[in-house]
């Protein structure tokens, strides 16, 4: 099989699947040239905790497999804990993915840290750039040698 | 309920080819190339394959060579005419930007060993146009090779009119028949081919074989050196199972081939019809002039490769031209050579018939792909843009 039993699992049955009005913050990553987008919603209270979370994702079964994975991962968790979401512990959490398909998480993190751009932006909360940036691993996620 | 439309990747043996192959393993076991009467009723069931395999594209017995299959005869035949127009001079070389990988790939190998590669574009629906040829052809021009069936969108190319003109120009022309062989009528004579390649497992043959035809008083170099099995131009003991189970569906096809292709047309266009209702969609390559068995459609929006496993999860075998079905970060080559932009080819769905399927498997097949291309609208962020104006539709 091209993915494990926990990829079907999220692409066939996508957690926290669909749109959300009142965002606390949304982030789109990705490119339609490239076969993948991903759009995630994110609600926050007060105190900084992620309430509830939303995915709309074009791609194929590892991207939507990824971004699924990723929501369950920082839904309940407060901000500063979804930012230290990884690709390679979405990755993990699936059981793996092709090497060719290590891109899929990687955006995933990457949407992750968009929406909370976009949630800090629209309240005028300070940040350091480099807290948002992708992890090491992710910058290498193209390589052919791959994660796993 | 299992509907394998994936026909164009391979087809299932027929009862007729697994027959004779098995017969073949159990009984024919000598080396066709060994003096004992075992070898020899070896080499007498490889004679009858090569003339059978030879009757069905209208060629002598002694101008078909096996292969292991449809890209060894196309690399083969493209190296063999660019190495023998070269010791004359002739380092140019004519074929189109829609060929299968086993094409484009060996002429990007002659092209960095110092060959000059012109690639034809096809127009929006999928067809070379001759006069595009004739205008590609130079006094230095050593091999014309254009595929008689495209893989992907089915197009049939006019292969008799681009044949007539090489023989007039005195250019060798070359096609990679694999997927029109078995399907399509073909006489090599008639039609002035020089060189075609096929392959087994596209008409209920079995997988690892195939075949290259070339024309008496074409030069053929070698790939493979070693004994002196076909005739010393390919060399490697014989794989006779598959051999005698290749002829035996290709002679099968060939009797059936009006029947099967009325059936399978029928089928097919039942299934555009049907498929044609989904908004902002398209079938890709021209309506007639394509493949009985090849349906290809765009929906815009959404991801091939999603699509597929959606379906398979209805029990539909379906391909796609997807970057991620492809394992590149690129669509289809050939749906992009038709004008499609990347976003839109990257939901390509391609269904390839048989005629082991009936007008229940197409109804259910334009159930079920409607159903699937909704959900993934419905989660598509690039389906929200276009939904809400943000962005124009490409397929209105």
């Amino acid at each position: 099989m091209l993915y494990s039993e926990k990829v079907m699992d999220h692409f066939r049955n996508p957690r926290n699947l669909g749109k959300m009005e009142d965002a606390s913050g949304i982030g789109e990553v990705g490119n339609a040239k490239c076969g993948d987008i991903m759009k995630l919603y994110l609600k926050i209270d007060d105190q900084g905790v992620i309430t509830d979370v939303k995915f709309n994702t074009f791609g194929c079964g590892s991207a939507i497999a990824s971004t699924s994975m990723a929501t369950e991962m920082i839904k309940g968790k407060t901000v500063q804990e979804a930012l230290e979401l990884s690709n390679k512990a979405v990755v993990e959490a699936l059981d793996g993915l092709p090497s060719h398909k290590l891109h899929c998480s990687v955006l995933a993190e990457e949407a992750v840290k968009a929406a909370v751009k976009d949630f800090y932006d629209r309240n005028g909360i300070p940040y350091d750039e480099k807290t948002l940036a992708a992890s090491d691993m992710a910058e290498h996620a193209h390589d052919e040698s791959g994660l796993l | 309920m299992y509907i394998y439309a994936d026909n164009a990747a391979t087809t299932k043996p027929s009862q007729t080819a697994i027959d004779a192959m098995v017969s073949c393993l159990k009984e024919v076991y000598g080396n066709p190339s060994s003096l004992h009467s075992a070898g020899q009723k070896a080499a007498e069931v490889l004679y009858q394959a090569r003339v059978d395999v030879a009757q069905a594209i209208g060629a002598d017995f002694n101008e078909i060579y096996f292969t292991s299959g449809g890209s060894e005869a196309d690399n083969q035949a493209i190296r063999s005419a660019a190495l023998t127009g070269a010791r004359r001079g002739k380092k140019h070389l004519v074929s189109t930007k829609i060929e299968h990988h086993a094409v484009l790939h060996t002429l990007d190998k002659l092209e960095n060993e110092g060959f000059e590669v012109t690639l034809l574009e096809v127009g929006p629906d999928g067809i070379v146009k001759v006069e595009d040829v004739e205008k590609a052809i130079r006094p230095d021009t050593a091999l014309v090779t254009i595929m008689y069936a495209n893989n992907e969108i089915g197009t049939i190319q006019p292969i008799t009119e681009i044949a007539a003109l090489c023989r007039e120009k005195k250019v060798v022309f070359h096609t990679d028949a694999v997927q029109a062989v078995g399907h399509l009528p073909i006489n090599v004579h008639d039609q002035q081919i020089d060189m075609l390649s096929l392959s087994g497992h596209k008409f209920h043959g079995p997988r690892g074989v195939g075949a290259l035809y070339v024309r008496k008083g074409i030069p053929l170099r070698n790939l493979i050196e070693g004994g002196a099995q076909e005739r010393g131009k390919r060399a490697g003991t014989e794989n006779l199972p598959a051999i005698v189970g290749m002829a035996a569906a290709l002679k099968e096809a060939v009797a059936n081939m009006e029947e099967n292709s009325k059936t399978v047309t029928a089928l097919r266009d039942r299934l555009i019809k049907g498929l044609s209702h989904i908004d902002h969609s398209r079938l890709n390559g021209d309506p007639v002039k394509r493949l009985p068995g090849n349906v290809n459609f765009v929906f815009e929006g959404i991801e091939g490769e999603s699509l597929l496993l959606l379906l398979d999860d209805k029990g539909i075998a379906a391909s796609s031209g997807s970057a991620c079905t492809s394992g590149s970060l690129d669509p289809s080559h050939v749906l992009l050579s038709i004008g499609l932009p990347h976003e839109v080819a990257h939901g390509s769905l391609r269904l390839s018939l048989d005629e082991s399927m009936t007008e229940e498997d197409i109804d259910y097949i334009v159930n079920a792909v409607p159903e699937v291309v909704a959900y993934l609208r419905d989660i598509s962020p690039v389906w929200e843009d276009l939904v809400k104006g943000d962005k124009d539709y490409v397929i209105q």
